[in-house]
């Protein structure tokens, strides 16, 4: 574009001109809220020793989702005198390698995701064999116990499909299309199997998830293209968002409907605009997670008696959200 | 260029005048232009696309199809720019995102009106530009290698920054702060053309086409930019000011990333850290499919906004038709594929028949 002198003399004139506009230029309205007087449930410390545990998940970088169960495996660690180390890859190789990594720092105990369950199972056999406890976590409830895991914390993905599907039908849904943001995502396409289980006449559509403009104009494409269609159904908090707007581009009339949770999406519900979410409780996810590693060492406790501990699904209406609106926003629900 | 060379059955034709300054007729200079074969593409795609998806053709569609052209038609603007220059950008993708939340961040931590974010992040964008072309003038390492490196480096600061400073992974939300309702208007509105609403980026693209378009055929700079892509040391014995252009290629393409990081966040409120990666290749892909040499020196704008286009069609063309969603990404390659066949095939032609 503008090449030599005049680009120089415009960024200097730029850097003179905005903190002049800043000062004048403060919003009276929204931006970020003084900090709250620290109030965290983890008032005091537990007294045992301070151990170390390695919390490894196969989440993207900055996904909201695991930002909450990230945050659960925080609290839980400060209250019980924990080091914490929260570390992932979502390539299957990579994450094993991270747990081979914990096990030459030699921690206490793992928590670990098994969306890959093959890939894990070398490493997990070695700090099995070093006696590091192992806790699985959000994915892997059919396979935790053989890969040396005490106990797993997460929701059934089908189940929770089922569960969107019976909720939708007793709404008189008949032609739901379910959102999935990541093609060949075990864990997306089962909710959308479990969905198409209960209400045959599911479409699934794929978008791409890492580029929301991308994502409203494909999901446009779809309403513009079937008129049949009842029910949209995005399977992420900020993919359901971003349908709404789709929704509105295309002058469609479907009802709404999603999974997981985000402070703007609970709002969405209490104003009627979503029907529903499936939440899957995340931060339990994370609190338990390192909660029972802690139990574990402490005095040899077990939970879930072989079994695995659902955290979810648990439908969020109407009436549920305005219950839980200030912990959405809060970053634990 | 091979229009110089002439060959025997053209010296014959014009034996009395010369040929370097002799009219060729519009067919042929039609046909000389780089984005023609992407044209042929395009208009085959589209009737393709009319005959099996009937649906494809009404107004709303094709609003649908140029919205999705322009997020991607945006960037490639820059990009081709660059790529005729002779270099790449492997950071566009993320350094949207980085634009998108800075202007967020910035208005929200410190309670400013987002007019401030949004200049904030003009100066970010050119900021980044400013820095690959530095450091790709210092270091004269290929550009693959330094916008790789500062690809991987924003893709952390995104995330970094963000949870340090929002507290989350993705932005908060600036919808109800001052000069929002404003910059929503400039960057995600939509304008209503006949009943159809048609978004405000198609025009913003269609506007950034026609000003590229302008620098690289009738300006000074354009021909630089020409030069240093086609050979650089040549360039600079003919008195080419070749660190100044580049470093001005990449803060464009640092402009181009400002706008489009400006819509994401004002059609979405919030963005994501984690958005952005992969992008970069679209961009690339648009600039190809549009006629840019990957070896740089070659190329338009129009041609790059012809590629976005294609993209476009072929991605939302697809959603049109009703196929199986499973076939999805393999239909999407092989339309890509076929469009730069047709423009290969055109190309060919069109240069034996000068």
């Amino acid at each position: 574009m503008n090449m030599g002198k005049p680009m120089w003399r415009k960024l200097a004139v730029s850097l003179v001109i905005v903190p002049v506009l800043g000062l004048a230029a403060c919003s009276s309205s929204g931006g970020r809220a003084p900090e709250p007087e620290s109030n965290s449930a983890a008032g005091t410390v537990a007294a045992t020793d301070r151990i170390k545990i390695a919390v490894i998940t196969h989440a993207p970088p900055g996904d909201t989702f695991w930002d909450i169960i990230r945050k659960g495996a925080e609290e839980a660690a400060a209250k019980d005198n924990v080091e914490l180390q929260y570390l992932g890859d979502p390539d299957g190789g990579r994450q094993s390698q991270l747990i081979e990594q914990a096990i030459d720092q030699g921690v206490d105990g793992i928590a670990v995701t098994l969306a890959k369950p093959d890939a894990m199972a070398g490493a997990l056999k070695r700090a099995s064999d070093a006696g590091i406890s192992i806790v699985s976590l959000n994915a892997g409830e059919d396979r935790f116990k053989e890969l040396g895991a005490f106990a797993h914390f997460g929701s059934d993905e089908k189940l929770a499909g089922e569960a969107a599907g019976e909720k939708l039908k007793a709404e008189g849904i008949k032609k739901p299309i379910c959102v999935i943001q990541d093609q060949g995502h075990v864990g997306l396409e089962a909710r959308c199997a479990g969905v198409k289980k209960v209400v045959p006449g599911t479409e699934v559509l794929y978008v791409q998830g890492t580029d929301m403009t991308q994502v409203e104009s494909t999901t446009t494409a779809k309403l513009q293209a079937d008129k049949q269609a009842d029910a949209i159904i995005g399977l992420g908090a900020p993919i359901t968002m971003t349908l709404l707007k789709a929704k509105a581009t295309a002058n469609s009339e479907v009802a709404v409907a999603s999974f997981d949770m985000n402070s703007q999406l609970v709002g969405e519900i209490t104003k009627g605009n979503v029907l529903f979410t499936v939440d899957q409780q995340p931060w339990l996810q994370g609190y338990m997670a390192v909660d029972s590693l802690w139990q574990n060492k402490r005095g040899g406790f077990t939970i879930g008696g072989g079994k695995a501990t659902l955290t979810g699904p648990a439908i969020i209406d109407k009436a549920v959200a305005e219950n839980i609106t200030s912990f959405a926003e809060e970053g634990v629900r | 260029m091979s229009s110089i060379t002439a060959s025997p059955s053209h010296k014959k034709k014009s034996a009395t005048t010369d040929e370097r300054v002799g009219k060729k007729s519009t067919l042929s200079i039609l046909l000389g232009r780089p984005e023609i074969g992407a044209l042929v593409g395009a208009v085959a795609l589209f009737i393709f696309f009319a005959i099996v998806a009937p649906v494809f053709l009404s107004p709303a569609s094709l609003a649908t199809v140029l919205y999705g052209a322009s997020t991607i038609g945006i960037m490639a603007v820059g990009v081709s720019l660059l790529m005729i220059g002779g270099e790449f950008d492997l950071s566009t993708g993320v350094a949207v995102i980085s634009s998108a939340l800075s202007a967020s961040l910035v208005s929200w931590y410190f309670g400013l009106n987002v007019w401030v974010g949004i200049v904030v992040a003009l100066l970010v964008s050119m900021l980044i530009g400013f820095i690959n072309g530095i450091i790709l003038i210092k270091t004269k390492l290929p550009s693959f290698i330094v916008t790789l490196a500062s690809f991987l480096m924003l893709t952390g600061l995104n995330l970094g920054l963000t949870r340090a400073i929002g507290g989350s992974v993705s932005s908060p939300s600036i919808a109800n702060m001052e000069g929002f309702q404003s910059a929503k208007a400039v960057f995600a509105s939509s304008v209503n053309i006949g009943g159809i609403e048609v978004k405000v980026t198609v025009f913003i693209w269609l506007a950034m086409v026609l000003i590229a378009s302008w620098i690289l055929l009738r300006t000074k700079v354009g021909n630089w930019i020409f030069a240093i892509g086609g050979d650089e040391k040549a360039a600079r014995a003919v008195g080419v000011p070749v660190v100044r252009t580049k470093i001005g290629l990449f803060m464009a393409v640092g402009f181009c990333g400002w706008v489009l990081g400006m819509h994401n966040l004002f059609a979405f409120d919030s963005v994501q850290s984690g958005e952005g990666i992969g992008n970069e290749f679209l961009y690339i892909i648009a600039a190809v499919i549009g006629g840019c040499l990957l070896t740089g020196g070659y190329g338009s704008a129009i041609g790059g906004a012809i590629g976005a286009f294609i993209f476009g069609m072929a991605n939302k063309g697809i959603v049109y038709a009703e196929w199986n969603p499973d076939w999805f990404k393999f239909f999407l390659g092989l339309m890509l594929l076929l469009a730069t066949v047709v423009n290969i095939v055109v190309k060919k032609r069109a240069e034996s028949s000068k």
